[in-house]
């Protein structure tokens, strides 16, 4: 074990002598890479997401679910920065751990959790001191205070989407970093960098709500055919004033692209 | 918010006070060539499947510190409340603290709400309390029991994110502490007990059908990991009932020696016999002071 212990590389990829007896993945956190998406349409939004999460290369859990309810009109997506997982360097990690260096975590599903869970709690609080159902834009607003004040300890990528009163259908995009946008159409995960031609070429303003879906699927499908940490089964909600519709999609009703 | 908690409340995040001092001895032991002792790990393989009337719980007996095995029948499925049973795998120490703080926790809670505790709230304190060490506590748990909703399970990993799902396997996780830079944990547990489950999972399993495949699971791990290994323990609860079936198998009994190396007399041949009287040349006597 001395000779372990001594040979402390910079990576955690090259860690083990045992490579054989020691699978890779044993040692990586659990991410969500991921594919996430939502499009506004005239009286609420549709959002979709795909169902893998990964730690390393073992699919932990194939049919998770990262369209997070927050409040009964507004959902969130959940997403992950696709970096591999990589240590601290060796020095401080041995003689002060407490130095890690942020920007060297991969994200994961702990993070996004527990963000999701802190603002459900935040936002139910306040809309019961409201007394009326919150505003999509608090609840993106809540987002971007948890992501931007804790940036360097956390990677997590969030689409905010749902439904209120005041301006009706809503996206806010809150990426790595914490900063808050709202937009039409919003894409992101791993896999999105995959589908940004085909969101640039078919989305068009004033899409109906059926067209949505059938948008998202596609898109969705499209992406989880390439990109290795995304797949299972596509979710899909559409989130209006009459209410919350789920569905899911399994992988043999995707739609189909290739002819081969 | 007001928590119920008996254990310390929670300040600034994980004490490194002692990593110093490690680092001294560790330097220390190196030049002396010899090496720290390795974190006890239970290599482990542990799974859940929800069946129609409840959870099985299944879990190997095997811990290993470093590629030596330190018990061979340690117990892994840890009681959280009388309806709620976790198993445990990862640092032996980190499941067992964890598994304890959260069920006296847990066991206020229930005393407080008049309530039997419900499996959701003991998720939630575990994911919480794992989160908020980052993945320093190397506990990764199989969470299942029945409580008023009906049957649950949930997997947690050692940074605080959880699945729930109807049937779940779970090996040792990442690295379990700083101080310990070498990870010889193998993984391959869970994947082997995970090919059974995806193999001949059906919803709402009969008990015994539920058993036989969760011991299918654990025995595809045992035999195929070599982390894990000795019996396999079963816990099945139901609604009112619980049974902690320890072993369920013993699937690797010490074997018995058939043969002997002791010869018996008569087996070599005499040839010759030499007697010699030993002569008494002085014989004194020494008393000890027994006083």
């Amino acid at each position: 074990m001395a000779a372990a212990a001594s040979m402390m590389p910079n990576f955690g990829q090259q860690i083990s002598s045992k490579n054989d007896l020691v699978p890779d993945w044993t040692r990586q956190e659990v991410s969500t890479g991921t594919t996430i998406m939502a499009v506004e349409y005239d009286g609420g939004v549709v959002i979709g997401a795909d169902s893998r999460t990964t730690t390393g290369a073992y699919i932990a859990n194939r049919v998770t679910d990262k369209l997070t309810p927050i409040h009964d009109r507004i959902f969130c997506c959940r997403s992950v920065h696709p970096t591999l997982t990589l240590w601290a360097d060796p020095v401080c990690r041995g003689a002060w751990p407490h130095l890690l260096c942020g920007g060297f975590r991969s994200g994961s599903a702990a993070d996004t959790q527990a963000i999701a869970d802190v603002v459900a709690y935040q936002l139910g609080f306040h809309s019961i001191e409201l007394d009326e159902p919150p505003l999509v834009e608090t609840a993106a607003n809540l987002f971007r205070a948890s992501c931007y004040r804790y940036r360097e300890e956390l990677m997590a990528g969030i689409l905010v989407a749902g439904w209120d009163r005041r301006k009706g259908g809503q996206v806010y995009c809150v990426p790595i970093g914490g900063m808050l946008v709202r937009q039409p159409v919003s894409v992101g995960g791993s896999g999105s960098t995959y589908i940004y031609g085909f969101m640039d070429s078919n989305y068009k303003p004033g899409l109906s709500k059926d067209q949505c879906l059938e948008l998202t699927a596609a898109a969705l499908s499209l992406a989880m055919e390439r990109d290795g940490s995304s797949g299972g089964v596509v979710r899909l909600a559409s989130i209006s004033e009459e209410g919350v519709e789920r569905r899911v999609i399994l992988g043999n009703q995707l739609p189909k692209f290739s002819t081969h | 918010m007001a928590t119920l908690t008996v254990s310390r409340p929670p300040f600034g995040g994980f004490s490194f006070e002692n990593c110093r001092r490690n680092a001294v001895l560790e330097g220390e032991a190196n030049k002396v060539g010899c090496s720290l002792p390795a974190a006890r790990k239970t290599g482990t393989t542990i799974c859940g499947v929800v069946f129609k009337d409840g959870v099985v719980l299944g879990a190997d007996t095997r811990a290993t510190e470093g590629m030596v095995v330190a018990d061979k029948n340690c117990s892994k499925i840890h009681y959280i409340s009388p309806n709620i049973y976790c198993c445990g795998a990862g640092t032996a120490a980190d499941t067992e603290m964890t598994t304890q703080i959260i069920s006296s926790n847990l066991e206020l809670h229930s005393l407080s709400t008049g309530r039997l505790p419900r499996v959701a709230t003991a998720n939630r304190m575990l994911k919480q309390m794992l989160f908020r060490y980052q993945g320093y506590i190397g506990a990764a748990l199989v969470l299942g029991g029945v409580d008023c909703n009906g049957p649950h399970l949930y997997s947690i990993y050692p940074h605080g994110s959880t699945d729930k799902l109807p049937y779940v396997t779970m090996e040792v996780a990442s690295l379990s502490s700083d101080w310990f830079l070498c990870s010889s944990c193998s993984g391959s547990g869970s994947l082997a007990a995970m090919a059974v489950f995806e193999d001949r999972y059906k919803p709402n399993m009969e008990e015994e059908e539920a058993k036989r495949l969760v011991r299918d699971a654990i025995a595809a791990g045992i035999f195929n990991d070599l982390g894990s290994g000795s019996n396999i323990d079963l816990c099945v609860i139901t609604k009112g009932k619980v049974d902690y079936i320890r072993p369920h198998d013993e699937a690797n009994k010490k074997g018995v020696r058939t043969g002997d190396y002791k010869y018996k007399r008569g087996t070599t041949g005499v040839l010759s016999k030499t007697v010699l009287d030993l002569e008494v040349v002085e014989e004194t006597v020494q008393t000890m002071d027994t006083s």
